[in-house]
């Protein structure tokens, strides 16, 4: 008996000094509220990660429960490989790729038009720049939402409906990242520019051999922020791709519960699944870049 | 190597200030000029106005006898150390010396051999691979040398490029400055609100005021010969004594005494007079009521007064001083006179 509870103690608290480890209260509540918030954060993932294992009947029947299902790797299958609609050609995979191409090229077209309408507004003695550079800002106050009938009926005479540029172009001017970049050009030392000119370095070569490299972070903190508004979009991408194999992730996944062929039920899983694919992508940029973007909004290495 | 010469150019901002008014003066072949005055006598600007970086708005600049006034910056076959070196951060010390000859499709063999003779001459052989943020102030001082000197160009132009420095460093720099130009006898001007680097370095000084060129001359007719109360007073420390006096039947007399004896003219003056060239008087002399002692291991500067003006002089390290009276008589020959309104030598 004792020297079972001598173990016991022995366990319980650390080996040779054999004072007792203080709790810090304040960092276990800390710890606690963190935990209860992410697990909150999380539970309407796991739900949906939830769904995706067991088939279509089980959600309608029972909602989400605790039960891990085997039907994960066929609504995978069906998510990526399988063609919904009648056209057989938005597949999981062809939507994903379309995603990939709205966000990849509205973040760097975002990217190269506020840099280089930073570059003009900083750089170069132009009547009313800092004129210009209100008017661009306020264009903050009129999002796409504002002006989504002109803007559609531009794409729509220019022929660009149903084509990636189509999605791209008309989303691409931006304030904020002239804004940012602007910024950040006003933050660089005026001596570099001289010291370019001197060394022979004209405007574009000033441009690509110093600024661009200066504002790496800048610029991967950016296309972060982009990638994911772009891989978001749902209301332009709705209303300019009525061909199914131009549709994105975003705008395809609801197509699929949507699908009631006679009386069939609608397929959760692989909607469900879809939707868990949708995440990861801008999740991933977020792990990946999250050091750049912590350096681009804060360090000033000049 | 290049002569340098600037006809009545002057600066006007587009407010309509006007930053330098029609300056005119010639460099010589090799010569190390250097501008000097206060903050805003516009020096900087003018010598930003030869590098190009600033527009004429008249006057005419000639590098080599070919006018330069609208040419641009990098054709005007010029380099400049700016103030805080003016480094491109993201690049190595290496492609920092050579982008200036990289821009000029200059064969890759002989950028890599310049850039070797450069690192050489400067010490910056280990550091050739390192970012400018990875060295400290002197070696970034030292590359921003290296990339002008890489161009082989016909004028070096310094912009204030010892000011970010410590003195100890800023002391060494000078002398590695003046050496590396001497060596290579590249025609230099040079920016500086430091008088005792003016006075060091240069060939000759070219003093300015709010605009204007003050006075031009080698630095030994600038210390002792100043053309105005203003140069007087900024060159040297501590400066000039500045002290009201008259003139009067071809006598200039301080608080009654005679100081000099042979002068033209009549009315108040204003006698300039360096502290080192106060002697201790046994007799006779100007009473100078001492009130500071300020020891400087080399030498004692005594602070006090002379009737009610305030004086400096200056003693060797085997004077005894304490504040009190002394009798004090000034070198006859060493004498400044100015004019009590405008300052201007007489």
């Amino acid at each position: 008996m004792t020297e079972a509870n001598a173990g016991a103690i022995d366990r319980t608290t650390t080996a040779a000094p054999r004072r007792k480890r203080r709790i810090r209260w304040s960092a276990v509540v800390d710890h606690a509220v963190l935990i209860v918030g992410s697990l909150f954060m999380m539970l309407p993932l796991l739900m949906v990660l939830q769904m995706t294992t067991v088939p279509d009947v089980e959600v309608i029947k029972t909602g989400p429960s605790l039960t891990i299902g085997d039907q994960l790797p066929v609504n995978f299958e069906k998510a990526m490989f399988e063609a919904s609609g009648f056209s057989g050609q938005n597949t999981g995979l062809n939507m994903l790729k379309n995603s990939f191409i709205l966000g990849i090229g509205f973040a760097l077209g975002k990217i190269l038009i506020g840099m280089m309408a930073a570059y003009a507004i900083v750089y170069f003695r132009m009547r009313f720049a800092s004129l210009a550079f209100w008017v661009i800002f306020t264009t903050l106050l009129l999002p796409l939402e504002v002006r989504i009938l002109p803007s559609y009926e531009v794409v729509q005479k220019l022929g660009m409906l149903n084509t990636y540029q189509g999605l791209i172009i008309p989303l691409i001017a931006s304030a904020t990242a002239t804004f940012f970049f602007r910024q950040f050009f006003r933050s660089v030392p005026e001596e570099l520019v001289e010291a370019a000119r001197i060394d022979g370095a004209g405007p574009v070569k000033f441009f690509i051999d110093i600024l661009v490299p200066l504002s790496r972070t800048m610029i991967a903190a950016m296309f972060i922020i982009m990638f994911v508004y772009g891989w978001n979009q749902y209301l332009w991408p709705t209303m300019i791709t009525t061909e199914e194999d131009m549709f994105t992730l975003v705008r395809g996944i609801k197509q699929i519960t949507q699908v009631l062929e006679g009386n069939r039920i609608p397929e959760y899983g692989r909607a469900n699944l879809l939707a868990i694919i949708a995440i990861i992508p801008p999740v991933l940029v977020v792990i990946f870049f999250q050091n750049w973007f912590v350096k681009g909004l804060t360090e000033s290495d000049k | 190597m290049a002569q340098v010469s600037l006809k009545n150019i002057r600066k006007v901002y587009p407010n309509g200030a006007e930053a330098l008014t029609p300056s005119s003066f010639d460099i010589g072949d090799g010569e190390f000029v250097v501008l000097v005055g206060p903050s805003g006598c516009g020096k900087s600007t003018l010598l930003r106005m030869v590098a190009g970086l600033e527009e004429i708005t008249e006057g005419e600049l000639t590098i080599n006898g070919r006018v330069m006034n609208d040419v641009d910056p990098a054709d005007r076959d010029i380099a400049m150390v700016f103030q805080n070196y003016a480094l491109y951060p993201h690049m190595t010390v290496r492609k920092n010396i050579a982008y200036g000859l990289k821009n000029r499709k200059t064969p890759k063999h002989v950028i890599e051999q310049k850039v070797a003779e450069a690192a050489a001459m400067l010490n910056l052989n280990e550091y050739l691979d390192r970012k400018p943020s990875q060295l400290s102030g002197g070696q970034r001082q030292r590359v921003a040398m290296g990339r002008a000197i890489v161009r082989d160009p016909a004028l070096f132009l310094f912009d204030e490029p010892l000011s970010n420095l410590d003195a100890k460093l800023r002391n060494q720099m000078r002398i590695e400055i003046k050496a590396l130009q001497r060596r290579l006898g590249v025609t230099s001007i040079y920016v500086t609100h430091d008088q005792v680097e003016a006075m060091t370095m240069a060939d000759r000084i070219i003093v300015m005021n709010a605009g204007r060129i003050e006075q031009i001359g080698t630095p030994a007719e600038i210390y002792h010969r100043p053309a105005s109360t203003f140069v007087a007073s900024f060159m040297g420390a501590p400066p000039m004594n500045l002290v009201q006096a008259r003139l009067d039947g071809g006598r200039v007399m301080i608080n009654g005494d005679t100081v000099l004896g042979a002068a033209e003219g009549s009315g108040a003056v204003t006698v300039g007079i360096r502290p080192e060239d106060v002697v201790l008087a046994a007799d006779g002399g100007l009473l100078f009521h001492v009130d500071l002692v300020e020891e400087l291991g080399a030498h004692r500067l005594l602070h006090g007064r002379l009737g009610d003006q305030e004086f400096t002089i200056h003693v060797g390290k085997d004077i005894e001083a304490i504040p009190g009276e002394v009798r004090v008589a000034l070198k006859a020959d060493a004498i400044n006179l100015f004019h009590p309104e405008t300052g201007k030598a007489l």
